[in-house]
């Protein structure tokens, strides 16, 4: 086997070969930040062009790509990678393992994913453009009148779903066979459960979605008609398909948010967590009910009438599960020690605005309350606040929260502080005036808008600009954090974490567990 | 539990990679043509039959007036002239119902067509049947042709008395480059 107490290999193949799960880890989060910054670019030219009423800077078609690979980029390539690379620093510590178990196929599963996103941006610069028909991607807009780069984008799609599913095998395969001695299931913490379950949707729907792509690129290249009626197949079909993944889809990047959430709170209240056994029953029931509820996002298409009241219901009772896990959050807090540390903040927010996004979500659930609400800003208000304050704060908040274990180094606390307060007002600033615009009927993805909107447009803009300019914030912490920042030797950085990783030196030492650690009978759950 | 490999990783991958295959699969052989079905069965999405019916019974229901209404719709691109010989009837259900669509090719080359019905409202599709219809074969019509598109259908007596009107609107799709000059010349 060789010697397993060396460190890191030197110079940059170090990151090419590396079969190490924290290696793997800090370059997934790195390259979803950068794709953050790249998606977040396209969103600040969306929002410079919504400024104001009238076409401003950019053709409406390149609007349109923007929409688009805004959407693509930030869900594929920012919020799923973000979070695999924490399930791939944390998980081995969590429970006890030396690695991922199959630690190949991780380094593979990463260095895939750089080359689908080259080449999604690359089709910015092809004739016809990018990708323009929305992140979607519904037919025949996608089909019959896509420009000739979306052959590429179904490339890409399929290179990323390869890279998805042997990334969620791996952490099942790694939480299955590898947790330490006495690391029963319900002992692991949740972030673990909540990645087991993700994975395993993972598994399910992104060979769903490589379906789905599959048949648009047999309808443009290989004659089939899945898609075109002329041919005698059926658009309403795509929409089905894709939603089929798509819904889950939203789970598998909202799980694992509310995992890192679970570990966050109770350290900063300095209590376990509330409910546990009942958060873990209501991540699986979340998992199995996004299942059944795909044509919520497809009332308006003609469905009967049986249809529509089965997934009305079906989606509504979705908050059941997740109103459960609201009020263990709340109840974990309740008459704790509660300090309001950076990660702590940021999970607070996300707790709050997770709400709301839940909230008009309940709204958007209702049949024919929907027919008002599709494709307006309304929805676009509704899943900023779920995948933005949900994912992403929840991210930056474990971020903060486990970065000095990672590093060794303190970050700034005063700069994290301020880094939360400016993205939770400018957040609200750029989405919570959407909400109004959608529901006096503001279509989603159009450059320009009726007069009636100026204002809360220039104030969503303003509020965009402010939160785009707060990520730099927490990049130059971050930066500054690993290069100078305060040394940290506490094993425990946060004198309320429990948990294994917390029983690790700090700095993480490059290899650990390397034997099984000796789980404290008392030990429970953190 | 049953173990594929002695490497308890290993068989877990290979477990996990069988579900990846079969849920790639699931989307062509289950996804694509349970669709279909359900459409066919429920006359969901006012999809009509795209077969000739048979008529079973030669009654009339003749306290039932039904208004069919009759809509053309060129698909973007095609340049061909389409309109129904009448835009409205109004028939019987049990009874057989005759009516002509007219078609014109006003481009120099040979063309296919093919026409796409839709039933409104959606849940009378499966009441109506079509004995003959120009849209269950493509139509090819020769350059500055013209042609009239026979139409038979019946509508079922089972159709729910609440429904008084059916619209049938067909959209006329250009498929000569998918079908390729072997039908245009025929």
């Amino acid at each position: 086997m060789g010697d397993h107490h060396h460190g890191p290999a030197k110079g940059l193949f170090r990151w090419v070969f590396t079969t190490n799960h924290k290696d793997i880890g800090t370059m997934y989060l790195w390259f979803s930040f950068a794709m953050f910054i790249l998606g977040g670019t396209f969103a600040m030219i969306i929002r410079a062009e919504l400024f104001q009423p009238g076409m401003q800077l950019v053709e409406p078609g390149f609007f349109n790509q923007m929409t688009t690979l805004h959407g693509l980029v930030m869900v594929f390539g920012a919020i799923m990678p973000s979070f695999v690379g924490l399930a791939n620093w944390m998980i081995p510590m969590m429970i006890g393992a030396p690695d991922m178990a199959l630690p190949r196929m991780n380094n593979w599963s990463f260095w895939i994913l750089p080359p689908a996103f080259l080449m999604l941006a690359s089709t910015l610069f092809m004739e016809g453009g990018a990708p323009a028909f929305g992140w979607t991607f519904y037919a025949p807009l996608s089909t019959t009148y896509a420009a000739p780069s979306v052959t590429f984008f179904i490339f890409a799609i399929h290179v990323l779903g390869v890279s998805s599913i042997m990334g969620s095998i791996n952490i099942i395969a790694t939480v299955m066979n590898m947790r330490a001695p006495g690391m029963t299931y319900m002992k692991m913490p949740l972030f673990v459960w909540t990645w087991l379950i993700t994975a395993f949707l993972l598994v399910a729907v992104m060979p769903v979605l490589a379906g789905a792509v599959t048949m648009m690129l047999m309808d443009i290249h290989f004659g089939t008609s899945f898609f075109s009626a002329a041919g005698g197949g059926d658009p309403v079909l795509f929409q089905h398909v894709f939603w089929f993944f798509g819904h889950p889809e939203v789970y598998i990047i909202i799980l694992p948010a509310f995992g890192a959430v679970s570990q966050i709170i109770p350290a900063f209240s300095r209590k376990p967590l509330f409910g546990y056994a009942s958060m873990v029953y209501a991540t699986a029931a979340i998992a199995f009910l996004s299942f059944i509820v795909w044509a919520h996002h497809m009332y308006t298409v003609g469905m009967p009438v049986a249809g529509e009241l089965f997934f009305m219901y079906a989606t509504m009772l979705i908050a059941v599960p997740t109103g459960v896990k609201v009020f263990n959050w709340i109840s974990t807090m309740w008459r704790g020690a509660l300090s309001f540390e950076t990660p702590m903040l940021f999970s607070i927010g996300f707790l709050v605005l997770f709400t709301i996004g839940g909230f008009t979500g309940l709204m958007l659930s209702i049949a024919p309350a929907d027919f008002q609400y599709h494709d307006t800003y309304f929805v676009v208000a509704h899943f900023h606040y779920v995948m933005v304050a949900g994912a992403v704060f929840s991210m930056t908040a474990a971020v903060y929260f486990w970065l000095p274990k990672w590093c060794g180094r303190m970050y700034n606390e005063s700069m994290g502080k301020i880094h939360f307060w400016v993205s939770f007002i400018g957040f609200n600033i750029t989405f919570f005036p959407q909400h109004f615009v959608g529901l006096a009927g503001m279509p989603r993805r159009i450059p320009d808008y009726a007069l009636q909107f100026a204002d809360f447009n220039m104030m969503s803009s303003i509020g965009a600009f402010i939160y785009g300019a707060s990520q730099i914030l927490f990049l130059y912490n971050v930066i500054a954090t690993i290069v100078a920042g305060k040394k940290v030797t506490d094993e425990k950085v946060w004198d309320g974490a429990e948990g294994l990783e917390w029983t690790l030196p700090t700095p993480a030492p490059y290899h650990t567990f390397e034997v099984p650690p000796k789980l404290d009978p008392a030990h429970t759950h953190s | 539990m049953f173990r594929l490999s002695a490497n308890p990783a290993i068989d877990t991958v290979i477990k996990l990679m069988t579900v990846a295959v079969a849920m790639f699969a699931f989307v062509f052989v289950v996804m694509v043509p349970l669709y279909n079905v359900l459409c066919d069965a429920l006359g969901i999405n006012g999809k009509t039959s795209g077969e000739a019916y048979t008529a079973v019974s030669a009654a009339v229901d003749e306290s039932r007036t039904i208004t069919v209404q009759f809509v053309a719709t060129n698909n973007e691109g095609m340049p061909w002239g389409f309109r129904p010989a009448v835009t409205m009837m109004k028939v019987h259900p049990g009874a057989a119902n005759d009516t002509v669509f007219f078609a014109s090719n006003p481009t120099a080359e040979n063309m296919v067509a093919q026409a796409i019905p839709s039933i409104s409202p959606s849940r009378a599709a499966e009441y109506f049947h079509k004995t003959e219809c120009f849209c269950f074969n493509q139509q090819p019509l020769e350059g500055e042709a013209e042609a009239e598109m026979p139409l038979q259908f019946i509508i079922d007596q089972d159709l729910p008395r609440d429904v008084r009107t059916i619209t049938l609107s067909y959209t006329l799709f250009d498929v000569t480059e998918m079908v390729g000059d072997t039908v245009a010349a025929r």
